[in-house]
């Protein structure tokens, strides 16, 4: 009976008008509440925050229903990311095979791809086949030919094909490197370097013994032309990247004869296949103040840095205070959170406060989704080559996969 | 590669052979990034082993087609980045092709 009457009564209270009222409140629609996540979660999504002990909130946040609860879409729509998405070239070295670029506006889960497929899957050549003819030197024929097959060669390997096991070694998938050199009995002790190593165009020069003599010797390789004649090497020859590698030593009456092939590959199969001789990135360091630092403190903050990220600003009528001059210059080497920087010693009792104070406002952070891009050649393409063909790389990944499912 | 389930269109573990970390990881990336799926994950099943299993479950519509679009979105999100990079590489190119021309001309002044 009880039930009856009070559901008579809500019958009376609520009201048409206030029950689409209630179907359509949004509380983010009040014109009181801000858009966008609440500063503190909007600084935990994009920062990663460094502690004087370890770094906090290192994961991004990829669910894309993360933030529903406070009526935000974390999902990264593809015009969003199309347009914030910013690259910014910041230098290269003078022989142009350092390049570091800014990536900003992307998933750290796709720039390590990037550098995941920079070190291991964009292919290069290297020597694979070490003939020796002759070695009388103190390096051992297999040690030999393992330094040979790191020597990094230029010679742009969109030309080659991979040399399957069943193929002929031919100028499509092959380079050969010759290498005779000797040091003659009384002389001093000599080096042996990659510039002694000759390309021949023409294939191996050795010849194989098995057979009856035919009109024509075999050699190690069937070349039907002359690499000469391909126009990419028509006027830069295949050479090592650097002519002042040095392959090894040569005592009197010490010799070395031998062929190199070269052959295309990757890095996931050998190391000496990686196009790079490191890519990596790092986030941008942000370093904030949270509090001013003036007089003492301020000249003890700035030699506390080893990076110099900071500068002592003038404020007029003789004060002075540090300011945040070079963040990017941030190792995150945590020494400006150290609260014992240059004081004496704490007393055990009665610790000087002022000390905590330090720690507590000087703000380490890294920017999440900007990343500083470093990638060193070893000389066979240019790193911004190298980086479009990584990103192909990935895209035909993702078509293979496509391709597959459907 | 190979569909690990064929009762429940929702869900589904799909092997890709050949791939590691590199593209199941950015997959799962973009996977996440789907208001449509509820939970995507890989893993790896052994080192040694050249395979990852990408699982996919979604509110509703078949695994197999939000994989798909996933991978077409990274795909179109690497073309844009191919895009881009480019630009900027041209643009920092030509700026220092300029810088030096700048350098030239400045020296020629000073010699005459
Ligand atoms: S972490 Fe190290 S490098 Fe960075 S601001 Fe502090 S003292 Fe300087």
């Amino acid at each position: 009976m009880a039930n009856e009457v009070e559901e008579e009564e809500m019958k009376r209270i609520v009201t048409e008008t206030e029950k689409t009222f209630a179907k359509n409140f949004n509380i983010f629609d009040l014109p009181d509440v801000a858009p966008g996540l609440p500063p503190h979660l909007e600084l935990q999504r994009t920062r990663v925050f460094c502690k004087n002990d370890a770094p906090i909130h290192t994961t991004s946040v990829s669910y894309s229903g993360a933030y529903n609860a406070v009526g935000e879409n974390n999902s990264v729509k593809l015009e969003s990311f199309s347009e914030n998405f910013r690259v910014e070239v910041i230098s290269t070295s003078p022989d142009g095979m350092e390049l570091e670029f800014d990536m900003i506006g992307i998933d750290a889960a796709i720039a390590n791809a990037f550098r995941r497929i920079l070190l291991a899957e964009v292919p290069t050549m290297a020597i694979e086949k070490v003939f020796v003819a002759n070695n009388t030197s103190i390096v051992q024929d297999e040690v030999l030919a393992h330094r040979m097959g790191l020597i990094p060669i230029v010679a742009n390997p969109r030309i080659f094909e991979y040399l399957s096991e069943n193929d002929q070694p031919n100028e499509k998938n092959t380079i050969v490197f010759k290498l005779h050199a000797k040091c003659a009995k009384g002389e001093v002790r000599r080096k042996v370097l990659t510039n002694e190593l000759i390309w021949l165009p023409n294939g191996s020069e050795l010849v194989k013994e098995s057979g009856v003599s035919t009109s024509k010797p075999k050699t190690f390789t069937s070349f039907c032309r002359s690499q000469d004649s391909f126009p990419e090497f028509a006027d830069n020859p295949i050479a090592p990247s650097y002519p002042d590698i040095l392959i090894a030593k040569l005592g009197p009456g010490q010799e070395i004869e031998l062929e190199a092939h070269a052959v295309k590959g990757i890095g996931k199969t050998h190391a000496k296949w990686s196009p790079v001789a490191t890519a990596w990135y790092r986030m941008l360091p942000e370093v904030i103040l949270q509090k001013e630092f003036e007089g003492e403190q301020a000249q003890k903050l700035v030699r506390a840095c080893p990076a110099k990220v900071f500068d002592i600003e003038d404020m007029g009528n003789g004060r002075k205070r540090t300011k945040v001059a070079r963040p990017r210059d941030c190792t995150l080497c945590r020494e400006c959170l150290r609260e014992e920087f240059g004081e004496p010693k704490p007393k055990a009792k009665g610790e000087d406060k002022s000390k905590r104070e330090w720690i507590d406002n000087v703000a380490l952070r890294r920017v999440k989704n900007h990343f500083i891009f470093k990638i060193e050649s070893t000389g066979s393409l240019p790193p911004d080559v190298l980086f479009t063909e990584a990103v192909k790389i990935l895209e035909d990944k993702c078509e293979r996969v496509i391709a597959d499912l459907s | 590669m190979e569909h690990g389930s064929f009762t429940n269109e929702r869900e589904g573990t799909f092997t890709l052979a050949e791939e590691d970390h590199t593209l199941a990881n950015a997959v799962r990336f973009m996977l996440n990034q789907d208001p449509r799926v509820t939970l995507a994950g890989y893993s790896i099943p052994h080192p040694s082993l050249e395979c990852v299993n990408i699982r996919v479950q979604t509110t509703g519509d078949p695994a197999r087609e939000v994989l798909k679009d996933a991978c077409q979105e990274l795909m179109i999100m690497n073309r844009h980045v191919r895009s881009v990079f480019d630009k900027a590489v041209a643009e920092f190119k030509a700026e220092q092709e300029q810088k030096k021309q700048r350098e030239i001309d400045s020296m020629d002044i000073e010699t005459h």
